[in-house]
């Protein structure tokens, strides 16, 4: 409740703090507010979304003009902070996070001739694309990194919510590792929060204790990466580049970059060209990057790394290639054959090697 | 479980016990007084905020240590001034105080986000650290560890057996009284908010500079509302605030370690214990109207004017 209420407030100040900067903006440049479930001081999702705000600033300066609303809970406040952007003269609208498909749909409705753009979802309108990364093409290079540098076959995996994309991730990570060490397995952890530093490094040590010497995880604070620095083991990170917290352990992180995509979509509403469509970006778009190899990782291993990560974005092959089974041993996919877009994004079952049950 | 494993898993625990331990204690002696300061999490956050900043900047832990303390102190003393001077209504009061920790920590922390620190300096002690599983765990932690514990028999020490903790308790029992007698209630509960400040901002600070050595955005996440309930779960009884904040940093760090072993508990369930477990300390001390409610400061949480 009590989140709530600060969030509440922080909402309520955002909001005044849009309509009072409204009357003083050039009126010719194109305005693109930006719409973040978390505080852009995560260091992780949210702040890699800003970092293409940033990207868009800066390279369209001239004509566009940007405004972002950080901690925005998915619910009815969201609805309010959207309509009062697309209200305050934003012809432009990114909305950043899965929850807020619903209200970026609504106040659509309202603006038909705001453009809005709504990150993760499914739903689309004449004036609502959908934009998302094939984040789980780097869990697959990850997950064949970590076959090579595990001894003890154990593999940590620190989760954050039970839903597809982060499955997906522990799916597509687990297949990598098991083509290259067809004994390891994956222990995933459930912290059940995106962003809890001190939770994630618990977590990172329950399961070095039990016997994990690669950590990989789905949460966006660093905390994962200095336990395993600490502990002398190695890790991977999530959404920015961590090595820092880590020189030793971190091995590379999957980054998110926006950064063009945002560019392009502004053009394209300059120059009159914007449609409503669906973009799912993976290695291919450079949506999905992978951060500078540890210089410490074995050549033939970084060798490897590229290779995989070459031949997805040649497409010759898929993070989700059968043949493969589902934990219980049923074949989810034959051989020759690879997922749907559509499986993958309402996946709900583990593949084989995952250990611990998928919470329902 | 090998030895390793064993001493590892202590090791764990410490570390998601002591920042409960530091901020319960420090709001055990608020309450002891009869004031309620609901602002924990707030004070938590600015004293890690504060910690971080103040050893990044100096390069030293100790002025980080200390800096928390001080940052904490002050959060104290606006909510002090508002509560206790001008009588603001103590909830309203503490709630505010969390709102203005959380946002003003950010707004401190800005220069702070993606800075990596050492961690606190550990214990050596060659021969006895090295003992297999209790060596690390008594001999290797880190300063604030063992002041938490110092707190713990200090604390008990000061409100069981010394003159001005009867002093202080009385203010919390009976401030009329207490003031009849001739005690400053007004200043002797400025002293105790006081001092929980600095607990609870040494708390912050242990997560800061200890537990994850970074700064992040709401870090404590929630820790001082379990802190609060941890008061209530312990009787406002030192000792069994610290059992208490052992039980529920062991369950915080248990549960993640039995799902790694493929246990499938739900995490809800379980992060929803410590509250649960306060919800029937609360109800227990409704019932028994001896023994438990006792301890229960008569006092706590109203306002208090000399001249009522």
């Amino acid at each position: 409740m009590f989140k709530s209420t600060i969030k509440a407030a922080a909402v309520a100040v955002a909001a005044a703090m849009i309509a009072a900067a409204a009357p003083a903006s050039a009126a010719d440049k194109l305005k693109v507010g930006f719409v973040y479930v978390g505080p852009i001081g995560d260091l992780g999702y949210s702040y890699q979304h800003d970092v293409g705000r940033l990207a868009l600033q800066k390279a369209l300066s001239d004509k566009v003009e940007t405004t972002y609303v950080e901690n925005v809970p998915e619910g009815a406040d969201a609805e309010r902070v959207i309509a009062q952007l697309a209200q305050s003269g934003h012809g432009l609208i990114f909305t950043t996070s899965f929850g807020f498909m619903n209200p970026t749909l609504k106040v659509a409705q309202r603006f038909p001739k705001v453009k809005f753009e709504h990150a993760t979802g499914y739903k689309r309108a004449n004036n609502v694309a959908t934009y998302s990364a094939r984040f789980h093409e780097g869990r697959t290079v990850i997950g064949a990194i970590a076959g090579k540098m595990t001894k003890s076959g154990k593999i940590g995996y620190i989760a954050s919510f039970p839903i597809p994309e982060v499955v997906s991730g522990i799916n597509a990570f687990t297949l990598a590792l098991k083509k290259v060490r067809p004994d390891a397995e994956v222990r995933v952890v459930w912290v059940n929060s995106w962003y809890d530093p001190g939770k994630e490094a618990a977590a990172a040590k329950a399961l070095i204790d039990q016997g994990a010497d690669v950590l990989s995880q789905h949460t966006d604070s660093p905390a994962p990466i200095q336990a395993a620095e600490e502990r002398g083991i190695y890790a991977f990170g999530q959404s920015s580049d961590m090595s820092k917290f880590g020189p030793k352990a971190h091995l590379t992180s999957i980054v998110d970059i926006w950064d063009g995509y945002y560019i392009n979509r502004a053009q394209a509403v300059l120059d009159g060209k914007w449609k409503s469509e669906d973009t799912w970006g993976g290695l291919d778009s450079g949506m999905v990057v992978l951060s500078p190899y540890n210089p410490g990782m074995p050549k033939d291993v970084a060798a490897m790394a590229d290779q995989i990560k070459n031949d997805l974005i040649a497409h010759k092959i898929t993070s989700f290639d059968g043949p493969f089974n589902d934990r219980s041993g049923k074949q989810v996919i034959p051989a020759g054959q690879h997922l749907s877009d559509e499986k993958i994004l309402t996946m709900n079952y583990f593949v084989e090697g995952v250990v611990g049950d998928l919470p329902k | 479980m090998s030895p390793d494993v064993i001493a590892a898993v202590m090791m764990s625990v410490v570390a998601a016990a002591t920042p409960l331990l530091l901020a319960a204690l420090g709001e055990l002696v608020t309450e002891k007084a009869g004031v309620l300061n609901l602002g924990v999490e707030g004070m938590m956050l600015i004293g890690a905020v504060a910690g971080f900043g103040a050893a990044m900047v100096s390069g030293s832990w100790i002025v980080g240590v200390i800096a928390a303390a001080l940052a904490g102190m002050a959060m104290a003393l606006v909510f002090a001034v508002l509560a206790l001077t001008l009588l603001a209504n103590q909830v309203a009061t503490g709630l505010a105080l969390t709102i203005l920790g959380v946002g003003l920590s950010a707004l401190i922390g800005r220069p702070f986000i993606g800075v990596p620190l050492p961690r606190l300096p550990q214990l050596y002690v060659p021969g006895l650290t090295d003992l297999p599983i209790v060596g690390r765990l008594i001999f290797g932690q880190d300063f604030l560890v063992y002041l938490s514990i110092a707190l713990v028999v200090g604390i008990w020490w000061f409100l069981e057996r010394s003159r001005a903790g009867l002093v202080l308790r009385a203010v919390g029992e009976s401030h009329d009284s207490a003031h009849a007698i001739g005690y400053p209630v007004i200043a002797i509960r400025y002293l105790a908010t006081l001092f929980g400040g600095a607990c609870c901002g040494l708390g912050g600070a242990y997560l800061s500079l200890a537990v994850t050595p970074m700064w992040a955005e709401n870090m404590v996440a929630g820790r001082g509302w379990i802190a609060l309930a941890l008061v209530v779960f312990a009787t406002w009884k030192p000792l069994r605030t610290l059992a208490g904040a052992y039980l529920f940093g062991g369950l915080a760090f248990g549960q993640l370690f039995l799902q790694g072993l493929g246990f499938s508990v739900p995490s809800q369930f379980l992060s929803m214990l410590p509250y649960v477990a306060t919800i029937v300390v609360l109800t227990l001390i409704s019932r028994d109207a001896t023994r438990i409610r006792l301890n229960t400061p008569a006092c706590l949480g109203k306002s208090y004017h000399p001249d009522h």
